[in-house]
């Protein structure tokens, strides 16, 4: 069973950072572990969410691109993991692990969808 | 039941004319088993349940003509295993991701050994921790378990958490969608992860406790049925966790509260508070029962909430009367509640016993501190708490406001009953 961890960050301003916000090594080392351990299917870190671009199209088939999101935005999206594990218990275990769950961070758990 | 003949369950010897009046006992007690058994079986909660229903239907069907079998849980487990089968065979591709299912469980917890004294296996406790997951709503979890535990029907559940049947019908769907597609495991924490999941297990038995004992809203002060069902889950959970404290500790705590069940209404169905109950009425082998499980509760190690809360109860149940309470006892276990789990509701129930330590100004001065609380806002045992001693200290005025703060948020008619008749004392 395919699991999505989605890490989430606060959206704090630069000169705000969070204090209890894990180190580099850390998940250096989580993210090694994930790979060692046989679980890993995929996973990225994003970059500054400055970055993003929003794509919608219209009715019509205009597109509209616009920079962002930004403002509305509390928790921003700063990587993931697929991961596949036999339940949701091993995979909150791991979600658990993240060094992204700690301080005001959050690790959201959402399964895959499955259509066979 | 009469003599076994033959080894098979399929076999019926008992006398029939038991049948009508055992089969409800008989399957309300041995539901929540069977459900487990399946569950183990199969993997699939909605397949466990599906062909426990059935088993349960032909069971009324062959018992009255052929008389209940010697082994009825293991006659309802054959037939129902059966069904299962079949549909399997008839659904390939549910049969399909089942086995799948089946593999990963194989692999995930290998099967206990089979107990030779039972009839069939109690596999009940894996479907406690799953009913009572943390990735579940708290709502869903209680319907669940009253549901798959208790062995009651959708619409007993929406009767005994006063909800409309079609709300609960979906609340259950729900659950049980997300324990499907989730993955949500059928399976015992290990000890390691026991102390994180067990609080959620035994809040959930709580949870429906109070709802039969303070029925939030209606006309009824006290659903015994649903009270009574909490007991029995908690009984079912101590067999099940017999080296657990705080399991013998919420089962303490219930028994204590709810041995003083005759006395808490009066003849007019009106409710009576624990200082003006008629301490007669209290029901002694209950409160017995609940004093063995509090020193077994408080012996080996530090408290949990739930031992310390049936200790409390225990003290008000050896007193006399309400003045003579062991106070000074009670107020240092609520220091002790307060630190294992800090609560403005706690600190409300100190400061009245503060109150009756040292009498109403003191409390007063306690309960005013909490004035600001978010969670005391509305909750009108505070508003009550306050108008009490108000009113013992003479300040009818400020007393009377009290009462009518109360009124406003009260729930349960017997309730709104009492804070009147208070109220027209001061007026």
């Amino acid at each position: 069973m395919k699991y999505m961890l989605l890490i989430n960050s606060p959206a704090t301003p630069q000169d705000e950072p969070d204090p209890e916000a894990a180190s580099f090594e850390e998940w250096v080392t989580y993210d090694k572990s994930v790979r060692e351990s046989g679980v890993h299917v995929s996973g990225h870190s994003l970059a500054d969410l400055t970055t993003a671009t929003v794509v919608r199209v219209n009715a019509s088939g205009e597109r509209a691109v616009t920079d962002g999101p930004f403002a509305e935005t509390r928790e921003v999206l700063g990587g993931y993991y697929v991961i596949d594990v036999p339940d949701l218990d091993v995979a909150l275990d791991w979600a658990a692990r993240c060094p992204g769950a700690r301080g005001r961070g959050s690790v959201v758990v959402r399964p895959i969808a499955d259509f066979d | 039941m009469t003599a076994v003949v033959g080894e098979d369950p399929m076999d019926a010897t008992g006398p029939v004319e038991e049948v009508g009046t055992s089969v409800e006992a008989v399957f309300r007690e041995e539901r929540g088993r069977l459900l487990a058994a399946l569950v183990r079986r199969f993997g699939d909660l909605d397949l466990a349940e599906e062909v426990a229903s059935e088993a349960i239907e032909a069971a009324l069907v062959h018992w009255p003509a052929g008389g209940v079998p010697s082994k009825p849980g293991a006659w309802l487990l054959t037939t129902a295993r059966r069904k299962a089968v079949d549909r399997l065979r008839r659904d390939r591709a549910y049969a399909a991701r089942l086995a799948v299912l089946q593999v990963e469980a194989d692999r995930a917890a290998p099967a206990p050994a089979a107990d030779a004294g039972e009839e069939l296996p109690d596999e009940r406790l894996q479907l406690f921790f799953t009913c009572a997951h943390p990735a579940l709503p708290a709502e869903d979890r209680i319907a669940l378990t009253l549901r798959c535990l208790a062995g009651r029907t959708t619409p007993e559940v929406a009767r005994a958490l006063l909800l409309p049947p079609a709300t609960m019908a979906k609340r259950i769907v729900r659950a049980k969608k997300k324990i499907r597609e989730a993955r949500i495991p059928f399976r015992v924490p290990g000890a390691d992860e026991l102390p994180d999941r067990l609080p959620g297990v035994l809040q959930v038995i709580y949870s429906i406790y109070t709802e039969g004992y303070a029925a939030s809203s209606g006309p009824g002060l006290l659903r015994v049925d649903v009270a009574e069902e909490a007991i029995r889950l908690a009984r079912i959970l101590r067999r099940l966790l017999p080296g657990e404290r705080e399991v013998a500790g919420l089962l303490g705590l219930m028994l204590l509260t709810h041995a003083r069940r005759a006395a808490r209404i009066g003849p007019g169905g009106e409710l009576v508070l624990l200082g003006d109950q008629d301490r007669a009425l209290w029901d002694r082998p209950m409160i017995e029962e609940g004093q063995a499980l509090v020193v077994t509760a408080l012996t080996g190690g530090s408290p949990g909430p739930y031992g310390v809360q049936a200790a409390i109860a225990a003290l008000h149940d050896e007193a006399p009367d309400w003045p003579a309470t062991d106070w000074p006892q009670i107020v240092a276990l609520y220091d002790v509640l307060l630190a294992l789990a800090p609560s403005p509701v706690v600190a409300l129930n100190r400061a009245v016993a503060v109150a009756m330590r040292d009498g109403p100004e003191a409390g007063l001065a306690l309960l005013d501190e909490l004035a600001g609380e978010q969670r005391l806002r509305g909750y009108h045992p505070y508003a009550l708490a306050r108008a009490d001693l108000l009113r013992r200290l003479g300040r009818r005025d400020q007393a009377a406001a009290a009462y009518r703060e109360a009124l406003a948020t009260a729930g349960t008619e017997p309730e709104r009953a009492h804070l009147r008749r208070r109220l027209r004392s001061c007026e």
